[in-house]
């Protein structure tokens, strides 16, 4: 609220037709079944934020509180966010470019992934909304988030997963005292599932009745990209796809902030990135439409970005293109090529949708649809010790040796090292 | 008759209820049907070209529609159709 007690954040509005609702758990217009995005003030928040005043604030998502769809402040999560952006000059002179960042929130607060950022958003409002049981449908980064998020609340939680699922993304939901429930299928018939249950039983499902809310987390990642570049917007930006919110929610944010008069207005382009085993929006954008063909099993080992039916995707190939940006997909082997690109060149260890952003980058620059003497930031979403099993065996093995000086000198210690020792 | 799960924005056009049953031997027939036991129904679901909302996935016992034969998919009696928003997850 701002000092005329106008609340910043006002309705629920069908992006399609623009009917308004009522700031409740609900997730899609009525009439045409089209998203409910949060709406807000913005001559009100323009009263109220500034460059000064964000600066003023503690480090975490929460220092752009007049652009995130909550009442009150914060219950939970109130840490997340505000991970390093890192110039990665040894990476930019590998894949032949002049300037690349990586926001790296393969670091972000608690649990390794940009989804702390939607989590933290919406199990705020579902307890600003009175649940008391919170559910997600995800493939892996987002039940680490709810489980966790939730056990700090106090909340009961049920995370749905497809059965196949990598073990850290398992188990690093499961120590939290969830309920982890795996269903036989891939991700698009738990959403299915999850939708069902969402209509039946009184719970938040933070990706499905709570999605507006949960979506709007995801812009605080632009923002940051934005403050800490020096209050500006980048001229190009790589995001991994899944359902294709991440990248038009950095989108929206990027244009909140020329709206509210954070940063100027300046050309910027924002491209996808998608595993080939399941690339439905990156496959639309390179056929030249917007209708995205589902891919009804997806087989890649991004599997955090296996989601056949892209709930986002029209809207994920809009922003592309509006902004003159493209989208590339990448084979598995592309992939973990990726990851030891961002690992030895940026000391970044990223699980596969970084493997996907960075290798989709590369295609970028390569093809000039990212000039090689323009900058590009790099939205690199989940930590790489979450999916170890796509690169065991592909790094490099464990050389034994025995605890004696003659077994290193014999089978480590190269000569020609004691010139630069 | 197969059921049919009703999704929340659509409840308003059949008194609340969850689930009901509807006959067809197709999909196309069982949201004719449905349409004349809940009018209104029909111009939620389709757009303005007689094609599924962009919005809206049909499902029958799990499987999408468009990976089966669309409108002209066969249900049977025991069959389960599930009419859900496609905007979740992610």
């Amino acid at each position: 609220m701002d000092k005329s007690n106008r609340p910043f954040f006002s309705n629920l509005k069908c992006r399609e037709c623009g009917k308004l609702y009522e700031k409740k758990a609900i997730h899609v217009c009525e009439y045409d079944f089209g998203p409910l995005e949060a709406a807000y003030d913005y001559d009100a928040i323009r009263t109220s934020i500034s460059r000064a005043a964000i600066e003023s604030r503690p480090q975490t998502m929460w220092r752009y509180r007049e652009l995130l769809p909550i009442d009150g402040e914060p219950t939970v999560g109130a840490q997340v966010g505000f991970t390093p952006l890192v110039k990665a000059d040894r990476l930019a002179a590998k894949l032949g470019i002049k300037s690349l960042y990586i926001k790296n929130d393969t670091v972000n607060y608690p649990t390794l992934s940009f989804k702390d950022r939607v989590v933290s958003v919406a199990l705020s409002r579902a307890c600003e909304l009175g649940f008391k049981v919170v559910a997600c449908a995800s493939t892996g980064n987002l039940a680490n988030s709810v489980a966790a998020n939730a056990a700090a609340a106090g909340l009961k939680s049920y995370v749905l997963i497809p059965a196949d699922l990598e073990q850290g993304k398992v188990l690093g939901s499961l120590v939290y005292g969830t309920n982890v429930i795996g269903i036989h299928g891939p991700y698009d018939q738990v959403n299915r599932l999850c939708s069902e249950i969402a209509g039946k039983y009184g719970w938040g499902f933070v990706n499905v009745n709570l999605r507006p809310y949960y979506a709007e987390g995801s812009k605080t990642m632009g923002f940051e990209i934005c403050e800490q570049l020096g209050w500006r917007i980048p001229r190009h930006t790589v995001a991994p796809m899944a359902s294709g919110s991440l990248l038009t929610k950095i989108h929206k944010a990027y244009n909140e902030f020329v709206k509210v008069g954070i940063v100027e207005d300046a050309k910027f382009s924002v491209h996808g990135a998608q595993a080939t085993g399941c690339a439905p929006i990156a496959h639309a954008m390179q056929r030249g439409t917007d209708i995205v063909k589902p891919v009804p099993k997806p087989d890649t080992i991004a599997k955090s970005l296996a989601i056949g039916t892209p709930a986002d995707g029209y809207y994920a190939i809009h922003a592309m293109r509006q902004t003159g940006g493209g989208a590339e997909d990448v084979t598995d082997d592309e992939i973990v090529d990726g990851i030891k690109l961002l690992a030895e060149h940026a000391g970044i260890f990223a699980e596969t949708a970084g493997g996907v952003t960075v290798a989709c980058a590369k295609k970028l620059i390569a093809s000039g649809k990212i000039p090689r003497d323009e900058e590009a930031v790099l939205c690199i979403t989940g930590h790489g010790l979450k999916t170890q099993e796509a690169i065991a065996g592909k790094c490099g093995e464990l050389r034994l040796i025995k605890p004696s000086l003659r077994d290193f000198e014999e089978q480590i210690y190269n000569p020609d090292m004691a010139a630069t020792a | 008759m197969p059921n049919v799960l009703i999704p929340t924005p659509l409840r308003k056009l059949t008194n609340d209820l969850s689930e009901v049953s509807a006959a067809g031997a197709n999909i196309g027939e069982v949201l004719a049907n449905l349409e004349r036991a809940f009018p209104g129904v029909k111009e939620r679901i389709f757009d303005e070209a007689g094609e599924v909302r962009r919005f809206i996935l049909v499902h029958v016992n799990g499987e999408d529609i468009r990976f089966l034969d669309g409108l002209n998919t066969p249900v049977g009696d025991k069959d389960e159709v599930s009419i859900t928003p496609a905007l979740a997850g992610g």
